[in-house]
């Protein structure tokens, strides 16, 4: 019989025999995708929420602020086109890091200083 | 080349870590990430429905405005895990296509109806109580975007929980006829809310997988335990019977005892021959069809917009 178990938040709901593959013949004419990124508050760098599909730039601001800032979390939104981003894997990390990691000389504590220098 | 990714991934899982969108991750965690963040996500959405049938008769402005307030909550979670699903190579309108074709399923409870004010009150405290021991220790999913959505929407369970019971304290302190709404609700309520943990552990047999992928963190059985014992205390307060004769506290154990679960009925509603399941999906056929001149008449203003 059909396994379940209550994997999702709100219980039990099967876990075989359901497809997960997007069916090229249902999507058609679906709204673009956009990332979002909220300022939480004053003093703070704007930080990646999610995303939302919306027509157009102004209708992923204001699904956003709907979606997003329903009780107060974000003073500021950014909206981008999610097809816009270029970004690096995670899982490069290695080789794609790898110019800061072998520049230790980039941080304060490569550099030795006495203890009796005030403010150093 | 696959040994050394897969070794990767066993690593992150093994410390504890998150992984990401863009991580290399095995076929079978993929797809069972995705039917599981779909399912959560269509159970948020076909949940407005329950509670949405009260707004119009909601007995004050105050409980009209919370109550908008809280299925507006539900749309966002839903909105949230969607997007999360997207972060694997899902499509948001195949989701909602594999869910008005029922292909992919939303959760059992919904499919019971909501017949008094009372039941507003019941599912907030008994429903969303199960969902919040359900959905605190996926906070902690291996998979990072749904583990942050989660993080949002255990903050906005807590009103969700509380507005119920402060709604159901609210009628016992009423006429009598408003404390049997209570009492008959919670009669209703009650097994269906233990059956959303899902079947034993012995009839469970992904559970072991999806523990040592880091995607579930406890066992149905001992999810429904800890509800248990959160709930009747909660009942004794609230002076309400849980309809269980065999509800009684194991000192041995340390926890409630409890009666057993008709799973007959469990797999007749997940089957499809519940209450309401034939409505719920009526309902969310219908608003996807009415809303599509929307989509499309939105789509056309932008591309005309786009040529300027």
């Amino acid at each position: 019989m059909t396994d379940h178990t209550a994997e999702g938040g709100h219980g039990a709901v099967p876990t075989s025999g359901v497809p997960v593959e997007p069916d090229a013949t249902q999507v058609r004419g679906d709204w673009p995708l956009y990332e979002v990124f909220l300022r939480g508050k004053r003093g703070l760098n704007h930080v990646h929420v999610g995303s939302l599909h919306a027509a157009d730039p102004e209708m992923a601001l204001r699904h956003a602020r709907d979606l997003y800032t329903r009780r107060n979390e974000g003073v500021s939104i950014w909206v981008v086109k999610a097809s816009d981003i270029t970004a690096s894997s995670p899982d490069e990390k290695d080789p794609f890091f790898a110019p800061a990691a072998d520049k230790v000389y980039r941080h304060p504590t490569f550099y030795e200083i006495p203890d009796d220098v005030p403010h150093m | 080349m696959t040994a050394v990714l897969e070794e990767h991934f066993d690593a992150t899982i093994r410390h504890d870590r998150r992984i990401e969108p863009r991580d290399w991750m095995p076929d079978s965690y993929r797809k069972t990430m995705i039917r599981q963040i779909a399912q959560h996500a269509h159970s948020e959405i076909i949940g407005m429905q329950p509670e949405g049938n009260w707004i119009t008769r909601a007995p004050s402005l105050r409980r009209k405005a919370i109550l908008i307030a809280k299925v507006q909550d539900e749309a966002g979670h839903g909105m949230y895990l969607y997007s999360a699903a997207e972060t694997l190579g899902a499509d948001r309108a195949d989701l909602t296509g594999k869910l008005v074709t029922g292909a992919q399923k939303y959760s059992s409870i919904f499919n019971y109806p909501t017949l008094s004010y009372a039941d507003v009150g019941v599912i907030g405290w008994l429903v969303d109580g199960a969902a919040i021991c359900n959905q605190v220790p996926l906070c902690r999913s291996s998979y990072g975007p749904y583990a942050r959505a989660m993080v949002r929407i255990c903050k906005e369970e807590s009103f969700h929980q509380r507005q119920g019971y402060e709604l159901l304290m609210t009628m016992m302190r009423g006429t009598d006829a408003q404390r049997a709404m209570v009492q008959d609700a919670t009669d209703r309520f009650w097994w269906p809310s233990l059956m959303m943990f899902g079947p034993p552990d012995d009839r469970s047999p992904n559970t072991e997988r999806s523990m040592a992928w880091g995607i579930k963190r406890h066992t149905n059985d001992e999810l429904r335990q800890r509800f248990v014992d959160m709930t009747v205390p909660q009942a004794e307060k609230l002076g309400v019977t849980l309809p269980d004769p065999q509800i009684r506290w194991n000192d041995a154990r340390g926890r409630y005892d409890f009666g057993a679960v008709d799973w007959a009925e469990f797999d007749q509603v997940i089957k499809g021959n519940g209450p309401c399941n034939a409505q719920r999906i009526a309902h969310r056929t219908r608003a996807h069809q009415d809303g599509a001149w929307v989509r499309e008449a939105a789509l056309a203003h932008a591309a005309k917009l786009g040529q300027r």
